[in-house]
């Protein structure tokens, strides 16, 4: 692999930091240079959250350039649309089927996006978008919170680590309580996306 | 030892390894996880002081008194302690003292964008630029030995970008303390500022800086990476690493060290480039310094002054200078949906939210849907804020708050517009941390001038916004010890004013009658709104639910902002997931249907 710019998006809440740091992790156990970068905005929860990680041989800038980005990995749909410009040409988009709309559109000042014009955005620069329920998955697993490591694993097979690298990293990032329903998660996301014949 | 770490993690690990004994710090982003990660060492001193002056003052102590300290701030923290960095400036230190400042292009966080590189100018002291986690590493340990030998505070500047992403490190080195005792050396002429021994220091000062642009020329860090000779780009911090992606074949001179600047090591760049460019973010910093030394360089014609700078941002400036030829311009997404935003908000639950719906509705400023974004100019109220989360309480649909200048601000702003004879009332809101930091000296003010404003105190006993540390007002140290709690109470009361009430932030009733009753008194008065941050509650119970039967969608429970409560065309409905319950029940007091109500125990279930 010569280089892969990914870009990890979602809500405040929902585990974006968490597995943008494992990416980058993973990335220096399987012997890659690595940076990664945050915006997180000024608020504690509910803002718009975006994990720039670049991993390569050697890496200079913590920021992709836009129309560089192999792999969007968003974890909402208004938030897939908002960074779908970042995408190169015939990257992969792994978004989860989730809306969560923003305090102004419960307040009738601005629309939530339809889904036919978030995969119109998306569909510009991407060739392979996956539409994955990882909410219903990690509600079904048991806890909600798991969306992040389900998420993960579906975008495992386009990252070239060995599975093991990827379960020593989760297994070091989650405590104890949490953290075979997280393998668990993983494992499920990583299976769903191959059979959605990648 | 390789380890994956942010900026700041690499500083504190840097400054550890430097054998730092004394650190302190005001929590501000993005500088904020450098005394957090130094708070984790038993055999370091880390406090969280009440302000940034107070941080200087104690690191500048502890370095007269012989022991390795350092200070870590944001922007607009240097500007608090400025007078005491100052002061360190001018008395030099004994053992090393490290300034670390971290700046915020872009605004991540902030009330402003300043460019701090200006500061070691007026202080004429040395400053350090990491370009990634692995310079920030290894600078703390240059940053001490050159305040050593130097005799001067060392700044070391980062910004969000640096501080905030992580990086490679190697780790190389392990914890050096001398094992010598900490001793004051009395030495008047040193450090008592009496203008004579003050006018000696000075010489001093301008002797250090001429030896310091000496040393500049053989740091390290500052070398030149050599590539076409037909551009030469100056450069250091992350604009290095942006500068280098786009512009991979032109030749680099990297500045570690940015103050005082190399200039034998400048003008041999110079010659060896056919042209010479900066390329850095914010103010024409570096590019002024050397075009004062009458080398020819470009820069801020292309690069802008304003905001965060990107590898996008710096290749287009490129094109545009010539740097880079013009490439045919890339497709641009088409994007025929407006997206709606999903600006910072107070979380559900949030101690501050019951208050401001309080004050915008008073201040008749809140609106329902479909107005736009600004509070009524009729309002009867006057609210002057102050800096943390509930600086978002500004935004629709609160509206609640006028003003945002800096921290303890609103009393003194509000003081002033009463002063200045408005007919309306004046409020001014604050929160606990801040009010310990900046607002204490504001309400001495407005007490003594027989002030008659009002005064919110939010207190929910921790400083939120940068990610829950303690205060004065807590009790409890940066390491976690149980200290002595500053009541706010006994302390209003003992600065001496009379009117002071503590209120129940869940409690919509006595938050009005409060508000009211400070509003049509005479005298200056206090309310103190208490209630915990409600990321702090560990236990939540009771979330609430809306019984659509009784709902007719007045619409008004929108007009909290609680992102718990939910509303589309059909009907209004509140996130049992996002839904705090039983410590907040705010919208269940406002609703005029009284359509919300406990989730039952079976409901529960039957969603489950």
């Amino acid at each position: 692999m010569k280089k892969l710019d990914m870009l990890v998006t979602g809500v405040g809440g929902q585990g974006v930091i968490l597995t943008s740091d494992i990416i980058a992790q993973a990335a220096i156990a399987a012997g890659y240079d690595t940076k990664k970068t945050d915006t997180i905005g000024m608020s504690q929860r509910g803002g718009s959250v975006i994990s720039h990680v670049r991993i390569g041989s050697k890496v200079h800038s913590p920021l992709i350039k836009q129309g560089e980005v192999d792999i969007l990995l968003a974890f909402e749909k208004l938030e897939a649309a908002r960074w779908g410009h970042y995408l190169r040409s015939r990257g992969i988009a792994i978004v989860n089927n989730l809306a969560l709309p923003p305090l102004s559109v419960s307040l009738g000042e601005e629309q939530y996006l339809s889904d036919d014009e978030m995969l119109n955005i998306l569909k510009q620069q991407a060739d392979r978008i996956y539409l994955v329920n990882g909410s219903q998955r990690a509600k079904e697993l048991g806890n909600i919170r798991t969306l992040n490591m389900f998420m993960l694993g579906c975008a495992s097979p386009f990252i070239p680590f060995k599975i093991s690298i990827w379960q020593d990293e989760i297994s070091q990032h989650l405590p104890d309580k949490v953290r075979q329903i997280n393998l668990s998660a993983f494992e499920r996301g990583r299976k769903e996306i191959r059979n959605a014949n990648i | 030892m390789i380890k994956l770490l942010s900026g700041n993690e690499a500083l504190a690990l840097g400054a550890y390894h430097a054998g730092v004994k004394v650190a302190a710090a005001y929590p501000g982003t993005p500088s904020t996880e450098i005394l957090e990660s130094l708070a984790d060492y038993d055999d370091v001193y880390a406090e969280w002081s009440t302000n940034e002056q107070a941080a200087m003052e104690v690191a500048l102590g502890a370095a007269y008194a012989g022991v390795r300290a350092m200070v870590s701030l944001k922007q607009v923290g240097l500007n608090v302690a400025s007078d005491a960095f100052m002061a360190a400036a001018t008395t030099g230190v004994s053992a090393g003292m490290v300034v670390v400042c971290a700046d915020d292009p872009g605004i991540h966080s902030s009330q402003n964008e300043q460019d701090s590189r200006h500061y070691v100018k007026l202080a004429k002291v040395p400053m350090l630029e990491p370009a990634d986690s692995q310079e920030a590493y290894e600078f703390m340990a240059y940053a001490f030995d050159i305040s050593e030998k130097f005799d001067t505070p060392v700044l070391v500047r980062t910004t969000t970008r640096i501080s905030h992403s992580k990086s490679v490190v190697k780790v190389d080195r392990t914890r050096a303390v001398p094992a010598s005792q900490a001793v004051f050396q009395h030495n008047v002429a040193k450090y008592v500022m009496l203008p004579a021994y003050a006018r000696l220091r000075h010489q001093l000062v301008e002797e250090r800086l001429v030896k310091l642009a000496d040393f500049s020329e053989t740091f390290p860090s500052n070398h030149i990476l050599r590539g076409e000779h037909r551009l030469g780009v100056v450069t250091s911090g992350v604009s290095y690493q942006y500068a280098i992606d786009a512009l991979p074949q032109a030749s680099f001179l990297k500045l570690g060290m940015t103050y005082p600047l190399p200039q034998n090591l400048l003008r041999q760049f110079a010659a060896q480039v056919d042209k010479l460019v900066v390329i850095e973010e914010l103010d024409p910093f570096l590019q002024e310094n050397i075009q004062a030394m009458g080398i020819k360089v470009s820069g801020k014609e292309f690069i802008p002054r304003a905001g965060e700078l990107n590898p996008d941002i710096i290749e287009q400036a490129s094109r545009s200078a010539g740097w880079l030829p013009k490439a045919p311009a890339r497709e641009k997404i088409g994007i025929t949906t407006e997206l709606a935003k999903r600006p910072p908000l107070l979380c559900p639950g949030c101690p501050h939210s019951g208050i401001f719906f309080v004050l915008s509705s008073i201040g008749q400023r809140s609106k329902l849907s479909g107005s736009k974004g600004k509070p009524s100019k009729e309002s009867k109220l006057i609210i002057t804020g102050d800096i943390g989360c509930y600086t978002l309480g500004a935004y629709p649909p609160l509206l609640a708050l006028d003003t945002t200048a800096c921290m303890g601000a609103s009393i003194g702003l509000a003081l002033g517009m009463e002063k200045a004879g408005v007919s309306s009332k004046v409020v001014a809101v604050i929160g606990d941390s801040t009010f310990m930091h900046a607002g204490i000296t504001g309400l001495v003010n407005a007490v003594y001038n027989s002030g008659r404003i009002t005064l919110i105190i939010l207190d929910n006993g921790t400083t939120a916004m940068t990610g829950h540390q303690d205060h004065p007002g807590t009790g409890i140290s940066a390491q976690g010890k149980e200290t002595t709690k500053v009541e706010l109470e006994s302390l209003v009361r003992g600065i001496g004013v009379s009117n002071v009430r503590v209120v129940d932030a869940f409690n919509l009733k006595a938050l009005r009658a409060s508000v009211r009753s400070s509003l049509d008194s005479t005298e200056l008065s206090v309310i103190i709104v208490r209630g915990s941050c409600s990321m702090l509650v560990p236990k939540r119970s009771g979330p609430r639910v809306i019984d659509n039967e009784k709902c007719n969608q007045c619409d008004v429970c929108l007009l909290i902002g609680c992102p718990a409560i939910q509303s589309d065309s059909e009907r209004i409905t509140i996130d049992t997931a996002l839904c705090v319950g039983d410590i907040c029940t705010i919208c269940q007091q406002l609703c005029p249907r009284q359509a919300i109500s406990r989730q039952s125990e079976t409901g529960a279930e039957e969603l489950a």
